[in-house]
């Protein structure tokens, strides 16, 4: 069946298990993601001049389909953009107080947070290596500011570990690379790498380890000052009297082992979480809103597609009101760059051919959820240092992420209360609003106790429930994009496909942004011979 | 044939991948891990047993609780009513394998709770078909 994914097998999930599944085979696989990540980005686009009159239909005014038109304007094209929303941005989106955000389902959410807070529901990251969306952040003037990732103040947590303690990702990140440090220096002291370190190497390796993983003069991970610079005191050096630092106790390594906790201090070895990352300063949504500023006249809002045809003359989409229906209108322009999701493409009659429509059908959306809690203070700063940053939690919620502005404010401050994607979002899906916050509410507290006296009001956004994405990014499985991305990229006739579900960047604007490009690119090439 | 799922995505699931060590045994219920935590949940499967409970678990998310789906640019059917269920096999692979925006399932539900699923949603929401779908047909459908 030609619109069935390609799921993958039962075997080749063991070997998906088998790739992810050591911290040894991990930096293999990081390797592997890294030279997958790479944005193509090489500047900006320069298109020549078209033919006079030259018009193109762009549909979605997410961040591909702005990129796409602010391209083909600035060339010389006539530019229309249909947007289903009322509003620029797509998935670039922030809630703020007095936003309302109604789901499919009908529950409507009357955002109640305070002036100043807001949540992402979608991105909320801009690595310093996406240099196609920070070239328009920079173009549209878009002020950023750092979004700190990993925050070694923060929390791994496991309810299984610890007494369901939460520990700083300080000491569980120093206490696993000590100890490993020990571990293998022991071993090369053995003698049982001489296979595969030569004599000259071994000293520099000892020596390297050393270094690493903090180790004292006899190559130990021991309780003292060598370890205390890494993991932290039992008491902090001062000043003054009595000011004589006192070592901590390490986590013993078959504790940490069993814990699981070594899983959470990975996070920010990825090439995308890398220091440094950027946010927009007063919501990720900042973004959109300028690109719409930017292209108001071109783009038309409030408008549902509902049939995409093409001939040799030209594209005409019809569409409706996507609040109140009625009938029909059609838009018709020379060529069309489309950007609607895959989970609603596949939905609207379209005429490409089988090779496209099979890549369309080929792509269902992933499962996420967003809930932001309002906090009357700011106790994870007050209380337990903690500025920014993320803490990562075996419970549903996954993740904490913690305010990335305003520090040390008097005032109230948003946590994402939940960033969980896979099982744990779906479930959150099937359930009203309230009770994903009520959820994350639950767990958070069983990290931080104070949730549950300083909660004022949440959000959630469960992102199959979102009316215009049906998911929160394109779900590629290899085979799938072996046998249909190309595809999906291909011209098909007058039409081309972008968005961050026609890039090998899913789920990431820079995605989103090279596939417009590139998109655009071709476009314009056949524009000319034509 | 090797496999790896694109799970890099959302940036953070990714690592967190490693410590799944609870992913969905597709021929029977999902071990629980012992020790180390599961920090992702991508896959792990679906904790609740029943037609019933799995439906208004997982299903209602997108089908909502009266199975009449939902229209927003794109569109849920509805299992109300649904002519497509009459031949068991067909929503079987459905959910085993996706089709369009629907996701697969096959890696967090077992065979069990996806028989009693179809049993549940071809026996309410005003559809009559009375043949049973057994765990050993979904077997055979994976």
């Amino acid at each position: 069946m030609t619109d069935q994914p390609i799921a993958p097998t039962r075997r080749s999930l063991l070997s998906m298990i088998g790739v992810v599944a050591g911290s040894a085979a991990m930096y293999h696989a990081m390797t592997e993601l890294a030279l997958a990540d790479t944005s193509t980005f090489k500047g900006p686009v320069k298109l020549s001049p078209p033919a006079p009159g030259t018009s193109v239909l762009v549909l979605g005014a997410g961040i591909a389909g702005m990129v796409a038109a602010m391209e083909l304007r600035d060339a010389g094209y006539k530019v229309t953009v249909l947007e289903y929303n009322g509003r620029p941005g797509g998935r670039n989106w922030s809630l703020y107080g007095g936003d309302t955000y109604t789901e499919l389902g009908g529950f409507t959410q009357k955002v109640q947070f305070d002036a100043g807070q807001y949540i992402n529901p979608g991105p909320w990251r801009l690595p310093y290596h996406h240099q196609g969306i920070l070239h328009y952040v920079n173009r549209l003037g878009v002020a950023l500011e750092p979004f700190t990732q990993v925050n070694y103040n923060a929390y791994v947590h496991s309810t299984e570990a610890f007494g369901g303690k939460p520990q700083r990702y300080r000491t569980v990140q120093a206490d696993f690379y000590g100890q490993i440090a020990e571990l293998l220096s022991k071993t090369t002291k053995q003698g049982a790498l001489d296979q595969a370190v030569s004599k000259q190497d071994r000293d520099i390796l000892l020596a390297a380890l050393k270094e690493w993983g903090a180790l004292n003069a006899k190559h130990e991970y021991a309780k003292g000052l060598e370890a205390g610079e890494r993991r932290g005191y039992a008491s902090d050096p001062g000043g003054g009297l009595n000011s004589v630092p006192i070592a901590g106790k390490r986590i013993e390594m078959n504790d940490l082992l069993q814990s699981g906790l070594w899983a959470a201090i990975g996070a920010g070895l990825a090439y995308d979480m890398q220091s440094t990352i950027f946010q927009p300063k007063g919501g990720m949504g900042q973004i959109g809103k300028a690109f719409g500023k930017a292209l108001a006249p071109l783009i038309q809002y409030n408008c549902k597609v509902t049939e995409i045809k093409q001939d040799n003359k030209g594209v005409k989409v019809s569409y409706i009101d996507s609040r109140s229906g009625g009938t029909p209108k059609t838009a018709t322009a020379d060529w069309c760059v489309c950007t609607i999701p895959a989970s609603v493409l596949s939905q609207i009659p379209m005429n490409v051919g089988a090779p496209m429509k099979a890549a369309i059908n080929q792509i269902p959306y992933m499962a996420a959820l967003k809930v932001g809690l309002q906090m009357k203070r700011r106790f994870w700063e007050q209380d337990e240092q903690i500025y920014g940053g993320v803490t990562y939690t075996n419970q549903p919620n996954t993740m904490i992420g913690y305010p990335q502005w305003d520090f040390f404010s008097k005032g109230k401050g948003v946590l994402l209360g939940s960033y969980c994607f896979g099982t744990p979002a779906y479930i959150a899906a099937a359930k009203p609003p309230e009770e994903r916050i009520k959820d994350a509410l639950e767990y958070g507290s069983k990290i931080h106790p104070q949730y549950k006296k300083e909660y004022e009001c949440g959000v959630a956004v469960a992102w199959h429930r979102v009316p215009w994405t049906l998911g929160c990014a394109g779900f590629w499985t290899d085979e799938g994009r072996a046998a249909h991305y190309n595809n999906l990229c291909a011209l098909d006739g007058r039409i081309v496909l972008a968005g961050e579900h026609a890039s090998r960047i899913p789920a990431w604007q820079e995605g989103a942004v090279t596939s417009a490009l590139d998109a655009v690119t071709r476009l314009h090439k056949k524009a000319m011979s034509a | 044939m090797k496999t790896k799922m694109t799970i890099r995505l959302l940036a953070g699931a990714v690592l967190m991948l490693t410590a799944t060590a609870a992913l969905a045994d597709t021929a029977g219920p999902a071990p629980k891990p012992k020790g180390p935590a599961n920090f992702s949940g991508f896959f792990s499967p679906f904790p609740f047993q029943g037609g019933e409970a799995i439906y208004k678990g997982v299903c209602q998310g997108c089908h909502m609780p009266d199975a009449k789906g939902a229209v927003g640019a794109g569109a849920y059917p509805a299992l109300a009513k649904d002519e497509n269920l009459e031949t068991a096999g067909y929503p079987v692979s459905i959910v085993l394998k996706g089709q369009k925006a629907m996701p697969f399932f096959g890696m967090q539900l077992n065979d069990q709770q996806i028989a009693d699923v179809v049993n549940y949603v071809r026996t309410h929401f005003g559809n009559k078909y009375r043949d049973k779908v057994k765990p050993e047909d979904v077997k055979l459908m994976r």
